[in-house]
């Protein structure tokens, strides 16, 4: 914030300081409504948060418009019916490789665009490109048949199937998420200094060694925002679980959530307390990776 | 580190005159060594049959498939087509389709003319270099972070029926979620709540991309602020617009974790991806008419997509 306001104050001339300092009823009126907005933003989670910490006993007696019946129980029971640790772990077996896969696939087809000026290049980044933004439903039928044809041997999973199981469900997300990382990678490659290569050339280094030694470590942080975003992604992603999974206690925690409704139905506190739960990952992710998260959506739609 | 690649890559490399296009390329095909070569083509071949395998050609059999009378569990070559007879079934024998359209657009509206202008407006309002502008950024997109399915639970506690607020502090006893006269408009709301964060985010980005020298100029003509912003900067802004009208229309389209949590997508909540899903894992598979809905999905976004695409890579050049 306060780096922003030094760089615009220098760029803005002399008003920007005065303009700064004026609090008139407008700009108070201004802040009245930003504060009133943002409060009800903030509101429903505020509350599924207050929900979480009261006991059911209370509320049902006093309503939820009241004030006690403070108690960490409901995380307790919820996190025991519904076997979030079990959850919470095949999110971290789906996330974690497909993260890493869909940068490294990403950062290769990335490099060959940026690199090289071929005509094919635009083809190929459309195709990448617009295989994200197709709603996956559109695809469910065929993927569906072709998971279900697809063995898979045992130790790699206990379906012996495609269908119904981790690897599955990765290869699918890298696929689907492949694209935005390669559009996202290949502007930001195409911004690095062309004498790099040459220089690299001269050297005479080969081309995995021009990507893996000259190209990736200076996209640092357009990979730290990247990851940021897809680990965010590909733990909230919903459809692929829900509709390639059978086993309960395989579900990744998202679509879990399916599950617990109906062993929750009647507790609100419950709910709100598996819902806490399950947004805790983001909201951490959120608060310390603030910056690579914002960089990371803004990357992908503007040239900033 | 400035924040964004800028798009002058196309401008550093020369592209090579039309003419010689071939022959330059040959050249430079020659000046690698065949070890580059493979690896080359192994980095681009991996992830490009990926991409084909699990999305472009699952999209074209959906299309296929959305002409034959296939049930999904037959052998392949038992597969009879039937021109468009799922295209009449969807659109005069399956009750559903109808709602689920009218859902999808209203949909639509509700995100392009609500939330949309919402999350623009509280960009123009947060780009002031306001006090506190950071605290009023994060919690206008912490719902951004959160899953659409996680939403529909957290909104649950104030619709739902005997113990969400909404009820317990105007005394009514709505069932937000269940009756099929306001469920959709609950959904909605709940979607709005994120998709708005989104915008703003997406615009504040776009409005730190407008050179300030345009909008001194038009203070200096004596413009107020929102002709300025409507005359100078709104359209400076053209390309994030595409994108974002891109985005929000996608969205809606691909709306499906909200309703499916909620009750499936039926009673009210009917949108085109919950019917194909339902046609698929239901309990009746009905394979080419899944397959014909998700075609009229598959063809409305790829018009837009072709938008996006043509927007993005006109702006790349540049």
């Amino acid at each position: 914030m306060s780096t922003a306001t030094v760089t615009r104050r220098t760029e803005g001339g002399a008003d920007a300081p005065t303009r700064r300092r004026k609090l008139t009823p407008l700009r108070i009126l201004l802040h009245g409504f930003l504060i009133v907005v943002s409060l009800a933003w903030l509101f429903p989670i505020a509350w599924a948060v207050l929900t979480s910490l009261r006991s059911y006993d209370y509320t049902a007696a006093n309503g939820y418009v009241s004030f006690g019946g403070w108690t960490f129980d409901n995380y307790v029971t919820a996190w025991r019916t519904a076997e979030f640790g079990q959850h919470f772990l095949n999110s971290v077996y789906i996330t974690v490789p497909a993260v890493l896969l869909t940068l490294f696939l990403a950062s290769c087809v990335a490099f060959v665009i940026a690199r090289f000026s071929w005509k094919l290049n635009l083809v190929l980044l459309g195709i990448f490109t617009a295989a994200n933004l197709l709603p996956q439903q559109a695809l469910l039928i065929p993927l569906f048949r072709l998971f279900t044809e697809v063995p898979l041997p045992e130790f790699m999973s206990d379906s012996e199937l495609l269908y119904d199981s981790y690897w599955g469900l990765i290869l699918i997300n890298v696929a689907f998420q492949c694209g935005f990382c390669v559009f996202v990678l290949s502007n930001y490659m195409k911004a690095l200094p062309r004498d790099l290569y040459e220089a690299a050339m001269v050297d005479g280094a080969s081309i995995w060694r021009q990507y893996w030694q000259v190209t990736m470590p200076l996209c640092r942080p357009a990979l730290a925002a990247l990851a940021t975003l897809e680990v965010t992604w590909i733990y909230n992603e919903f459809f692929w679980a829900t509709v390639l999974m059978r086993t309960g206690d395989k579900f990744p925690v998202t679509s879990s959530l399916n599950n617990l409704r109906g062993e929750f139905f009647t507790d609100n506190n419950l709910v709100s307390a598996g819902s806490v739960l399950v947004a805790i990952p983001t909201l951490v992710i959120f608060f310390m990776l603030q910056r690579h998260f914002v960089r990371g959506l803004t990357l992908g739609a503007s040239k900033g | 580190m400035s924040d964004l690649p800028l798009i002058q890559a196309d401008r550093a490399v020369p592209p090579p005159a039309t003419t010689t296009s071939t022959g330059g390329r040959r050249r430079r095909l020659r000046l690698l060594s065949r070890t580059d070569r493979v690896v080359i083509t192994l980095m681009v071949l991996v992830p490009l049959l990926l991409v084909t395998g699990f999305v472009w050609l699952p999209a074209a059999a959906t299309v296929l498939l959305s002409g034959t009378n296939w049930d999904g569990i037959g052998p392949l070559d038992e597969i009879e087509f039937v021109g468009a007879r799922n295209y009449s079934d969807v659109v005069n024998i399956y009750p559903p389709f109808v709602p689920a359209v009218q859902h999808n657009l209203l949909w639509l509206a509700a995100l392009f003319v609500v939330a949309t202008p919402f999350g623009m407006f509280l960009a123009v309002l947060l780009d002031k270099e306001l006090r506190g502008s950071r605290f009023y950024q994060t919690a206008l997109y912490l719902p951004v972070v959160l899953s659409l399915a996680l939403i529909g639970f957290v909104w649950q506690l104030l619709y739902s029926r005997d113990q969400g607020l909404i009820n317990a502090v105007f005394g009514t006893s709505i069932d937000w979620y269940g009756d099929s006269n306001v469920n959709i408009w609950a959904v909605m709301v709940a979607s709005g709540w994120r998709h708005v964060g989104y915008i703003m985010l997406l615009y504040l980005a776009g409005l730190k991309g407008v050179d300030p020298s345009l909008r001194e100029a038009a203070a200096v003509d004596g413009a107020s602020e929102s002709r300025a912003f409507f005359r100078v900067v709104f359209p400076v802004m053209r390309p994030i617009n595409i994108i974002v009208l891109v985005v929000t229309v996608i969205e809606s389209l691909r709306a499906f974790d909200l309703v499916w949590v909620v009750n499936k997508g039926r009673n009210g909540l009917e949108l085109i991806s919950a019917l194909v899903t339902q046609n698929v894992v239901g309990e009746a598979s009905r394979i080419g008419f899944g397959s014909a809905l998700a075609t009229i999905m598959l063809v409305v976004s790829l018009v837009f997509i072709t938008i996006y695409l043509a927007t993005v890579m006109r702006e790349n050049r540049e």
